[in-house]
């Protein structure tokens, strides 16, 4: 058991105990796929063709992970940690067992549509009928919790393999179906198709992916990259890395170019809230203002442009689109003003709710009779011409423009939200964010210096609402939706508050997986709920953190209530 | 604002601005109000009885969005933070009531005499106030506790996430289909008693407000008078002391939320009763709303909560009719939600401690 060290789970009591609870644990979770939907949803997409789906992977991953957990919880020794996945991976399954068999008895689907045969099929590999396979699931679970445990027996290399192998198949039997349709078109179609299935990967494929990813990990634990690259001079390390950020500038300006026109809308709603979580940053990340209206600004930014730029009955000034930006930047400021000076001298979690009312605000009134003269209440603005007039073969038509454009002003955005973090304006935000009373103390205009941050993200969000309007060649109040404030929130936490490139791998994690994937879209604001409270559980600083960031997340502020959280918290995960 | 003699000019000029403007803008909600409350009420489009209706209307309403105001003062007043999550504990309570009603109409007895209808009334409720007690308490231990030494934004983001996590997690396993009430005949009939009758009360009205009302009551005598009423409100006065006085903080934070909880569960039934409807999405706005009737009333303070709250359902069914309609506003009744959001905007400018005063701790505030 010495080699588990690297495990953070490792707690001091360990004992039988903790894998039951590790075991109710494990059931609980694979009850909750399974009646949430997500097992048979995800079991409509195969990973292998054939062979196993995304459903079944989730449930997979999770008997493995129980049993990992429970073998470092067990008493030491190595009976004893396998004897524990083993009983924990029983627990896991032996749920599920336990709801097929109360199935019998309750028609779980009346109140849970999810309980469904397309779940039993999963469940029990289509065994007819589906209680005569209600063994598969208990055994299954056992077997995989053992599997789970023996990880942690291991030798570190062999570990490494496996957990790569399952993570690799898991991506790239994600990306297939992705990868194959430019393929199909070029002199690469005969390879596509014996390696990729219209979803998942094809046996072979299967087969390659998984030796190759054990090459990649024997290589480079055997070379130690890592290591090698740690060694380098500082200089040196820097110089190697130029050449990689040009391969990956030049990449993602290829990416809509080379992945067909579906990818190129979910790259332009990518790079859309790049630009608009890089706003956000500025308002939340560096000043702390959290501010959940970010939707009532898009809305006026976009409704500016298409009142300003619509060639239909409701615009007004048929302008272009580079003459009308400017103005909805300035109009959607003009609202953050207006809308912020009343409720920025008050306590600042109050901003949250205060902000969340604005964003309905907005909406009922664009929808209303009594504003429907001017904004068309729901039928909206449309004909709103694109940004750039082209021929439909151009490579810039339809979203590809918008992609560029929006990767344009993220940059700028981003070069502006990098020299302020730095200024004394940038400053006495973060100032603000760490302590407002200190902050005043120390001669910050607390209702100035907020209303700035405020201010510059409005503007951005009303670029953002701008740069949508002619993505989509119209404007419907159906747009102002409180679920694009929350994408934008849960692009800048989970990438890391404050920080640049935490906003990019946010959004292309938070926005690029439903766009991409129609799976995920389902089940997109469960996923953002469990990344927000994980985020803020195990690493409050972001993914991807800002030095200043991660200095001013760890502190504790109340050692009172610090002392209050009893000793049992370990129970669900312990203090990593 | 403070006006120190060292500030620039410009800094000088622009809070003189902020000033202006925020006294500008109170003049014109205050004008807007009386000129379109007194355009309304001279032009009699309306009828006296139509005012009655819409007031014991609002009271209805008040008496839920006070039940879940409860929750969210209470929470407040414990751990200063904003239990984002606590609209959709409001909304699993209508969902565990609409299923007990559901079974209770299936084996005949919802609606087999009125009193059988109070007892299933009273069952929906119960289930309801102990499903949303279980669930609120297990977000409490797996989105809350860990971070309860985490800085105040943390604690908030996690909310939001487990609000997410809640509305989410009911829309996969129930679906996105609105659910509708199990219709409750005797609590349609209308009151024939002789004082009530002016006010032309249907049963669902008395039996709302009553449960409401007695819940409250309950609650603070329960705040008052109990042991753990007492250790509750010690810790919101002052945890570091009350831990010193041999108090479990931890126990009393929990017995908040699960008292919180339990009351937005039994509202959840009677939201349900009078809008005969539930779905996933409906905890979101109900939630919002008490929140601005708690901070209305004045956030930590429990009797408060339950003024804001019939404060703010009254202004909200009154309002539109009343302010809007003499102004000459097409649909009035589309901006209702407007109403109550800026009801709040306008409590945080005019009187941010609420009507009846904040209780909080000074020594966190």
């Amino acid at each position: 058991m010495t080699a588990t060290t690297a495990t953070p789970l490792v707690s001091a009591d360990r004992g039988w105990r903790g894998v039951l609870i590790v075991g109710a644990i494990g059931g609980a979770i694979a009850l909750y796929l399974s009646l949430v939907g997500i097992v048979p949803i995800f079991g409509e997409r195969p990973l292998v063709r054939d062979i196993i789906s995304l459903g079944q992977m989730s449930l997979v991953l999770t008997g493995i992970a129980i049993g990992w957990w429970a073998a470092t919880r067990a008493p030491v020794g190595v009976g004893s940690a396998l004897l524990a996945g083993l009983v924990a991976g029983l627990m896991t399954g032996g749920t599920l067992t336990l709801l097929m068999v109360l199935n019998e008895f309750v028609r779980l689907r009346s109140f849970a549509p999810n309980a469904s045969p397309a779940l039993w099929e999963i469940l029990t590999f289509a065994t007819e009928p589906p209680i005569a396979g209600s063994w598969i699931p208990a055994v299954l679970g056992a077997g995989l919790g053992l599997f789970g445990a023996a990880l942690v027996l291991m030798p570190r290399l062999l570990r490494r393999v496996l957990v790569a192998n399952l993570v690799a198949l898991l991506v790239v039997g994600l990306f297939a179906g992705l990868v194959r349709t430019p393929m199909l078109s070029g002199p690469l179609s005969g390879l596509a198709r014996q390696l990729f299935a219209s979803e998942g990967l094809t046996v072979l494929g299967a087969v390659i992916t998984l030796v190759v990813t054990t090459l990649l990990v024997v290589a480079l634990d055997t070379l130690s990259v890592r290591d090698r690259v740690r060694r380098m001079p500082t200089a040196r390390r820097q110089k190697s890395v130029i050449p990689l950020a040009i391969i990956a500038l030049l990449f993602v300006l290829w990416l809509p170019l080379g992945l067909g026109s579906f990818a190129a809308l979910a790259f332009a709603t990518i790079a859309l809230y790049v630009l608009m979580g890089l706003g956000l940053n500025i308002t939340l990340g560096l000043a702390g203002l959290l501010d959940l209206g970010f939707v009532a600004f898009f809305a006026v930014g976009a409704y500016t442009v298409a009142l300003l730029t619509s060639t239909g009955d409701l615009g007004i000034a048929q302008l272009s689109f580079w003459v009308a930006v400017p103005f909805a930047v300035l109009a959607a400021m003009l609202f953050g003003v207006v809308l912020g000076l009343p409720i920025l001298g008050i306590r600042g979690d109050y901003l949250a709710i205060a902000t969340l009312g604005f964003g309905f605000i907005i909406e009922i009134l664009a929808r209303s009779d009594l504003l429907s003269p001017w904004l068309g209440g729901p039928q909206g603005i449309t004909n709103v011409p694109p940004p750039i007039a082209t021929n439909p073969d151009d490579f810039l038509a339809g979203p590809n423009q918008i992609y560029y454009i929006a990767l344009v002003c993220a940059a700028i955005i981003a070069f502006v939200a990098y020299r302020l973090r730095g200024s004394r304006l940038g400053r006495a935000w973060i100032a603000i964010r760490e302590d407002e009373d200190v902050a005043e103390a120390l001669g910050v205009n607390l209702v100035q210096t907020k209303m700035l941050a405020y201010m510059l993200g409005a503007g951005f969000a009303g670029l953002g609402g701008a740069i949508f309007a002619g993505l989509v060649g119209a404007m419907f109040p159906s747009s102002i939706n409180i679920m694009v404030s929350i994408n934008v929130v849960a692009i800048v936490v989970v990438g890391g508050m404050g920080s640049i490139p935490g906003v990019v791998v946010g959004a292309a994690f938070l926005i690029g997986l439903p766009e991409l994937f129609r799976e995920f879209a389902e089940y997109r604001f469960l996923f953002y709920g469990i990344a927000l409270i994980l985020v803020m559980r195990f690493r409050p600083e972001g993914l991807l953190p800002s030095r200043i960031g991660k200095q001013s997340m760890d502190q504790s502020v109340d050692p009172v209530m610090a002392a209050s959280i009893s000793d049992d918290d370990a129970l669900v995960g312990g203090k990593a | 604002m403070n006006r120190t003699p060292n500030t620039k000019f410009s800094e000088r000029a622009l809070d003189w601005a902020i000033w202006a403007f925020l006294w500008t803008f109170r003049v014109l909600v205050v004008l807007v109000v009386v000129v379109g409350s007194l355009l309304t009420l001279s032009s009699g489009k309306y009828s006296f009885e139509v005012w009655v209706d819409l007031i014991v209307d609002g009271a209805t309403l008040g008496g839920v969005y006070a039940l879940i105001a409860l929750g969210y003062t209470m929470v407040y007043g414990i751990l200063r933070m904003i239990n984002f999550a606590h609209g959709e504990v409001f909304m699993i309570g209508a969902f565990a009531g609409y299923f007990t009603g559901t079974f209770l109409n299936n084996i005949g007895f919802l609606n087999a005499s009125p009193l059988a209808s109070i007892v299933s009334i009273a069952v929906m409720m119960l289930v309801a106030a102990l499903v949303a007690t279980a669930v609120a308490l297990l977000v409490e231990r797996l989105a809350y506790r860990p971070l309860r030494n985490s800085p105040r934004l943390v604690l908030l983001i996690s909310a939001i996430g487990a609000s997410f996590v809640l509305q989410y997690s009911v829309k996969g396993i129930v679906g996105v289909g609105v659910f509708a009430y199990p219709s409750v005949t005797f609590l349609a009939e209308s009151v024939d008693l002789p004082i009530l009758s002016a006010l032309r009360l249907r049963w669902s009205d008395v039996v709302i407000i009553g449960s409401a009302l007695l819940m409250m009551v309950g609650l603070y005598a329960f705040t008052m008078r109990s042991k753990t009423g007492t250790a509750i409100r010690a810790v919101s006065e002052d945890p570091a002391a009350a831990t010193l006085m041999g108090i479990d903080v931890n126990r009393a934070i929990v017995m908040t939320f699960a008292i919180g909880a339990a009351m937005a569960g039994a509202a959840g039934v009677l939201f349900g009763l009078i809008f005969r409807q539930v779905a996933f999405t409906t905890g979101f706005i109900p939630g919002i709303k008490a929140f601005t009737a708690a901070v209305l009333g004045g956030i930590g303070n429990i009797p408060g909560a339950m003024i804001g709250g019939m404060f703010l359902g009254g202004v909200e069914s009154v309002g539109p009719q009343l302010i809007f309609d003499g102004l000459g506003v097409p649909s009035a009744n589309q901006l209702k939600d407007v109403i109550a959001f800026t009801l709040l905007v306008l409590v945080l400018i005019f009187r941010p401690q609420g009507i009846l005063g904040e209780r909080l701790s000074r020594s966190r505030a």
